[in-house]
C-alpha cells in the first residue's frame, strides 16, 4: 500500500499556471455563452477573445522570472515570459481580422474562438516548460486546434491544407516523441535540466554520442517540420495558400515563436554541452532553408505563396541564430520575431482586405501578382502601405525588420561566423528581388482589369490593425532601445 | 543655429510628406519653393562654416539605441560641406529644368525624399545612420527610374536596386564587424565613425574590412567591372533621374572611400593602391573607348561619367593633399558638369523624342544658345583650363604622380580620350549642314531651361577661374585627414606613401 502523498498547495505554485488557465477558462466561457444563446454576432466573440487575451497578458506580466511550479514541471523563465507576451500580442492583433465586411464561414462558429484560445494555451504550455512530455502535450494541443481552424475556412483547398498540415504535423509529433524517448533512455529523465546533468557526466562514452546523434536528428526533423525548414518545408506554401490570409500570417509567426523557444532549450543544451556537430547541422539546415526558400520565392506567381516562401526564409534566418547560441543571438530571435510580427501580419492583412470569395483574377490563385498591377492608381494608400511592408520585409532601413536582421547578423559576426553574416546579407539581396516585384507591379505597371480589388473587404477594425502595423514598422527605431534592453535582460536572466 | 544639419535633412522629408496634400497643379511650384529654401539653408550652412577649422562642425548627437551603440550623430567638415551644397543645388536646378508633366506630384515628392537621403548620407557620422540613408536613397530612385523611364525602365530600375543593395549588404557586414572590434577593444558598442577612427587595427583585418566596404562603395561609384548597371540606369532614367544619379548618388561611393576607407584602414589603403590603380586606369581608358563607340548621346555622357569617376577614385588613393583635395573638387565639378550635360540631352530629347546622334547635325545654326552652353559644358567635361573640370583633374594627376608616373600618364589620357569622344559628339550633332529636316525649326532654349542651365555655366566658369573659396576649406580638412592617416599608419611603407605637409599653394 502506498503512503498517501502530502502536497501543500503553496508548493505547487499555481500562479505559474494562471496564464494558460485563463485562456482555457476563456474558451469555455465562450462555449457556454454559445450554449445559452444562439445566433450572437461574431463581433461579440471577437471582443470577448481580446478581453480574455488582455487578462492573460496581464497575468503574464505579473509573473516573476525564474520560477518553477507544479512539481517543477512548469518553468517560468525569461524566455517563457517574452515569448508568451509576443504570442499574446500577435493573437490580439490577429483576432480582430475576423471583422471583415464580407461574411466568411469560419467566423460564424463560436467554436472558432474557443479553439483559438485553447491553441494559445497550448503554445503557452510549450514555452513554459522544460519537461519534454509537457512540451509534447503543448505541441499537440495547439496543433490539433490549429488544424481545425484551418479547415473551418471551408474551401476545398482549406481542407486540403488542413489535412496536409495534420499529416505532416503528426509525423513531426512522432519524431519528437522518438527523439524524447531516446533522451529518456539515455538519461532516465525528461526534465531538460536533469538531462543536461546526466549527459555532462557521460559525454565521453562513444555509445552515448551515437545515441545523442540519433536522438537529436529525430528532434531536428520534428522541428524542421514545425518550423518549415528545408527539406521539410514542402507543406508550408500549400497550407498557407489554403488557409485564410490572416491565419496564414498568424501561422508564420506564433507557432514558430513557440517552437523556437523549445528549440532554444533543447539545442542550446546540446551546444552548451560542447556537441559541436549539432551546431553545424543546424547551421547547414538554416543556410539551406534561407537560400533555397528564397530561390523558390523568386518564381512564385501568387503573392501569398511568395509570402509563404519568404516566411520560410525568415525562419531559416532566425534558425541560424539558434545555432549561435549566444545571449545576443537568442535575444535576436525574439527581437526579430517581435518586429517581423507586425510587418508580416500587416502584409497578410493587406491580402485579406483584397480577398474575394471566389477567384476572380486567376483560375488557380487568390492573389496573383497581376491583381495588384497599378494598385497605386486605384488605391494609393493601400499601395503605399503594402509597399512599406515589402520594403520592411526586404530589410531596408529604418523599417522594423532591418533592426532584427542587423542584430542577428551582428550576433553572427560577434561569434566569429562572418561567412554566415555574409550569406545572410546575400540572401537579403536575393529576397529583395521578389519583394520588389510586388512593388513594381503596384507602382510601375498599368492597372490590368476592372478594379474589383479596391477596398473589397475593408472595415474600420481592419484599418486599425493595419494602422498599428504601419506605426510599429515605421517608428521601430524609437522603441528599439527599450525592446532590446528588455529582451536582453529577460534572456540573460534565464541563462541563455 | 547649431542644429542646422537636422533641419537640412528633415526639412525636405517633412515637405515631402506635406506635399501629399498640395494640389497637383501647384506641385511643381511647391517643389521648387521647397528646394530653394533648402538651397538657401545649405548656403547658410556654408556661410556659417568655419573654413579654418579642419574638424567636424555643427555636430549633433542623440542616442537612438545606446545599448547597441547606435546614435543619431551628424556633423559636417570641409570634405562633405560642398557636396551637401551641391546636392541641394542640383535638386533645385533639376526640378526647374524638369519637363515632366505626368504624375508630377509623385515626382516632386520622390525628389524631396531623395534629397533628404542624399544630404543624410553626407552628414552622417554614425555608420548605421549612414547605412540607413544610403539604402533609403535607393527607393525613390527606383521609383523615378521605374515610373518615368524609357521602355526598359523596369529592368533598369531593378538592376540598379539589386546591384547596389547587394554591395551594401556586404558593406553592412563589414560595418558590423568594425563595431564588434571596437566593442572588443573598448568594451562598449559604438557605430560612431569618429570613435572608430581611434581604433588601430592589425593589417590583415584592415584588408578584409577594406574589401567589405569596397564592395559597397565600388558598386555605387561604379567601378569597373561593377559598372554595368549604370548605362542601363542612365539610358532608361528620365532626365531628372540621370541628373541626380550622376551628380549626387555616384558621389556617395567616392565619398565613402574618403570618409571610411582611408582614415579607418590607412595601411590597407596603401597596400591596395596597385589594385585600385589598375581598376581605375581600366575604368578611365576602357569606358572612354566605349563612350566613343556609342550612338546615343546620353550613353556617351553616361560612359564618360564612369570614366571621370575613375579619375576621382585615382585621386582619392593618391595619399597626398593634392590628390585627395583634387578628387573631392572633381566630385563637385563632375556633379555640376555631368548634371548639366544630362539636362542638355534632356532638352533635345524633349524636342525630338530621340537621343541618337545620327538624327541630328547642324544644330548650331538653329539652336545657337543651346550649342553655346553645350559647348561650354563639354569643354568643362574634357577639362579645359579655366573651367571647373580642369582644376580637379590637374590636382588629381599632380597628386598621383608621386605614386606612379606611368599610371598618371595612362590616366592623363582621359583628357585626350575625353576630347576625342566629346568633340566627335559635338561635331556630329552641332556642326555641318542640317541633314534632317525635322531639325530645321527646333526652338532654342526657353526661359525655364535657361534658368536651370545659366547658373551652372556661371559656376563652371567662376570655380574654373577662382577655385579658392571652395578649395581652401576642402584642403584644410584633407590635410588634417592626411596627417591623421600618417600618424595612424603602422607599416613603414604606408607612412612613407602618405605624404604630409605639402599644401596646394606650395605645389602651385
Amino acid at each position: 500500500m502506498l503512503e498517501p502523498i502530502n502536497v501543500s498547495l503553496a508548493s505547487l505554485n499555481l500562479v505559474t499556471l494562471s496564464p494558460m488557465l485563463i485562456a482555457i477558462a476563456g474558451g469555455l466561457i465562450i462555449l457556454i455563452i454559445d450554449l445559452l444563446k444562439d445566433g450572437l454576432h461574431k463581433s461579440l466573440y471577437v471582443m470577448m477573445t481580446i478581453l480574455i487575451l488582455f487578462i492573460d497578458f496581464g497575468s503574464v506580466m505579473g509573473l516573476n522570472v525564474n520560477e518553477r511550479g507544479f512539481f517543477d514541471v512548469m518553468l517560468i523563465d525569461g524566455l517563457s515570459i517574452v515569448s508568451q507576451l509576443l504570442i499574446l500580442i500577435a493573437s490580439m492583433l490577429f483576432i480582430p481580422l475576423a471583422l471583415t465586411s464580407k461574411r466568411f464561414h469560419e467566423y460564424s462558429y463560436p467554436e472558432f474562438f474557443a479553439l483559438f484560445l485553447f491553441m494559445i494555451a497550448g503554445f503557452q504550455f510549450m514555452v513554459s516548460s522544460d519537461n519534454l512530455i509537457l512540451i509534447f502535450v503543448g505541441i499537440e494541443t495547439s496543433s490539433l486546434s490549429l488544424y481545425t481552424l484551418i479547415a473551418l475556412h471551408n474551401r476545398d483547398n482549406a481542407i486540403e491544407a488542413s489535412i496536409k498540415y495534420f499529416t505532416m504535423g503528426a509525423l513531426a509529433a512522432s519524431f519528437f516523441v522518438m527523439g524524447s524517448a531516446i533522451i529518456y533512455a539515455l538519461t532516465g529523465s525528461v526534465e531538460l535540466y536533469q538531462v543536461a546533468d546526466v549527459l555532462q557526466g557521460r559525454i565521453d562514452e562513444p555509445a552515448v554520442m551515437g545515441a545523442i546523434l540519433v536522438g537529436s536528428i529525430f528532434l531536428l526533423v520534428a522541428f524542421g517540420f514545425k518550423l518549415s525548414l528545408f527539406p521539410f518545408h514542402t507543406w508550408a506554401p500549400d497550407v498557407y495558400e489554403g488557409a485564410s490570409a490572416p491565419l496564414a500570417g498568424y501561422m508564420s509567426i506564433v507557432p514558430k515563436i513557440a517552437v523556437f523557444v523549445v528549440a532554444m532549450r533543447i539545442f542550446g543544451m546540446y551546444i552548451d554541452l560542447g556537441i559541436e556537430w549539432v551546431r553545424i547541422l543546424i547551421l547547414v539546415l538554416a543556410v539551406l532553408t534561407m537560400t533555397l526558400a528564397n530561390m523558390m520565392a523568386l518564381v512564385q506567381q501568387d503573392v501569398k505563396r511568395m509570402l509563404a516562401y519568404s516566411s520560410i526564409s525568415h525562419a531559416g534566418f532566425v534558425m541560424a541564430a539558434i545555432a549561435l547560441d549566444t545571449t545576443k543571438a537568442n535575444t535576436g530571435v525574439f527581437l526579430y520575431y517581435g518586429l517581423f510580427m507586425f510587418t508580416n501580419l500587416g502584409a497578410f492583412t493587406m491580402l485579406w482586405i483584397s480577398r474575394h470569395k471566389n477567384n476572380v483574377h486567376h483560375d488557380r490563385f487568390d492573389h496573383p501578382y497581376e491583381k495588384f498591377a497599378g494598385l497605386v492608381q486605384v488605391m494609393p494608400m493601400g499601395a503605399a502601405v503594402m509597399g512599406l511592408f515589402m520594403l520592411s520585409l526586404a530589410g531596408i532601413p529604418p523599417f522594423s525588420v532591418f533592426w532584427g536582421k542587423i542584430y542577428i547578423m551582428s550576433a553572427a559576426v560577434d561569434s566569429g561566423y562572418i561567412w554566415l553574416a555574409i550569406i545572410m546579407g546575400l540572401n537579403s539581396a536575393i529576397a529583395a528581388y521578389y519583394y520588389l516585384k510586388l512593388i513594381v507591379y503596384m507602382f510601375l505597371m498599368a492597372p490590368s482589369n476592372d478594379n474589383k480589388t479596391v477596398y473589397y473587404n475593408i472595415t474600420k477594425p481592419l484599418m486599425t490593425i493595419i494602422g498599428i502595423a504601419v506605426v510599429a514598422t515605421v517608428s521601430s527605431v524609437f522603441f528599439m532601445q527599450p525592446l532590446i534592453s528588455y529582451i536582453f535582460y529577460m534572456v540573460s536572466a534565464s541563462g541563455y | 543655429m547649431d542644429n542646422i544639419l537636422s533641419v537640412l535633412i528633415f526639412f525636405p522629408a517633412i515637405a515631402g510628406l506635406l506635399g501629399f496634400v498640395v494640389d497637383k497643379s501647384s506641385a511643381r511650384v511647391y517643389g521648387i519653393s521647397v528646394a530653394t529654401v533648402e538651397l538657401l539653408l545649405a548656403i547658410w550652412l556654408w556661410m556659417s562654416f568655419d573654413g579654418t577649422n579642419a574638424g567636424m562642425q555643427f555636430i549633433e548627437l542623440i542616442p537612438l539605441v545606446p545599448d547597441f551603440g547606435i546614435n543619431y550623430y551628424v556633423g559636417v567638415d570641409g570634405i562633405s560641406l560642398f557636396i551637401v551644397v551641391m546636392a541641394a543645388l542640383m535638386t533645385l536646378l533639376g526640378m526647374i529644368g524638369m519637363s515632366i508633366e505626368k504624375d508630377i506630384k509623385n515626382m516632386i515628392i520622390s525628389l524631396l525624399f531623395l534629397e533628404m537621403t542624399m544630404i543624410g548620407v553626407f552628414v552622417a557620422l554614425d555608420a548605421i545612420v549612414f547605412y540607413l540613408f544610403w539604402e533609403l536613397s535607393l527607393v525613390p530612385m527606383l521609383y523615378i527610374i521605374g515610373a518615368w523611364g524609357g521602355p526598359l525602365r523596369i529592368y533598369a530600375s531593378i538592376k540598379f536596386f539589386l546591384y547596389t543593395f547587394t554591395g551594401s549588404l556586404i558593406m553592412l557586414v563589414g560595418l558590423l564587424f568594425m563595431a564588434y572590434l571596437y566593442q572588443s577593444v573598448s568594451g562598449v558598442w559604438s557605430f560612431s565613425i569618429t570613435d572608430w577612427y581611434a581604433l588601430v587595427l592589425p593589417v590583415d583585418y584592415q584588408i578584409w574590412l577594406f574589401l567589405a566596404l569596397f564592395a559597397g562603395f565600388a558598386i555605387k561609384v561604379p567601378m569597373f567591372p561593377f559598372h554595368t548597371w549604370l548605362p542601363y540606369a542612365h539610358g532608361q532614367a528620365p532626365t531628372i533621374g540621370s541628373v541626380i544619379l550622376a551628380a549626387v548618388l555616384l558621389k556617395m561611393g567616392t565619398y565613402g572611400f574618403v570618409r571610411f576607407s582611408l582614415p579607418l584602414f590607412p595601411d590597407a589603403s596603401v597596400i591596395m593602391i596597385p589594385f585600385i590603380t589598375v581598376i581605375a586606369v581600366i575604368m578611365i581608358i576602357y569606358t572612354a573607348m566605349i563612350a566613343y563607340a556609342q550612338e546615343d548621346i546620353k550613353q556617351v555622357i553616361a560612359y564618360s561619367s564612369v570614366s571621370h569617376m575613375g579619375v576621382i577614385v585615382l585621386g582619392t588613393f593618391a595619399m597626398n593633399a593634392e590628390g585627395i583635395s583634387g578628387s573631392i573638387f572633381l566630385m563637385l565639378s563632375h556633379g555640376i558638369v555631368s548634371g548639366a550635360l544630362f539636362m542638355l540631352v534632356g532638352v533635345i530629347y524633349d524636342r525630338r523624342g530621340t537621343k541618337m546622334m545620327s538624327e541630328f547635325g547642324g544644330l548650331a545654326s538653329v539652336m545657337p544658345k543651346y550649342a553655346l552652353i553645350f559647348g561650354i559644358m563639354l569643354m568643362a567635361s574634357v577639362g579645359l583650363p579655366l573651367t571647373i573640370g580642369f582644376v580637379g583633374e590637374f590636382l588629381v594627376l599632380l597628386g598621383f604622380y608621386s605614386i606612379s608616373p606611368i599610371a598618371t600618364i595612362l590616366a592623363g589620357t582621359t583628357i585626350i580620350l575625353g576630347a576625342v569622344y566629346m568633340l566627335r559628339l559635338y561635331k556630329r550633332t552641332f556642326f555641318g549642314p542640317i541633314t534632317n529636316e525635322k531639325n530645321e525649326n527646333l526652338p532654342d532654349l526657353n526661359g525655364r531651361e535657361l534658368t536651370a542651365l545659366v547658373p551652372l555655366v556661371a559656376i563652371v566658369i567662376w570655380l574654373g577661374v577662382y577655385p579658392k573659396p571652395v578649395l581652401e576649406p576642402i584642403d584644410t580638412s584633407v590635410k588634417a585627414l592626411i596627417s591623421f592617416m600618417h600618424e595612424k599608419a603602422q607599416t613603414a611603407e604606408a607612412k612613407e606613401t602618405i605624404i604630409l605637409s605639402k599644401t596646394i599653394k606650395e605645389a602651385k
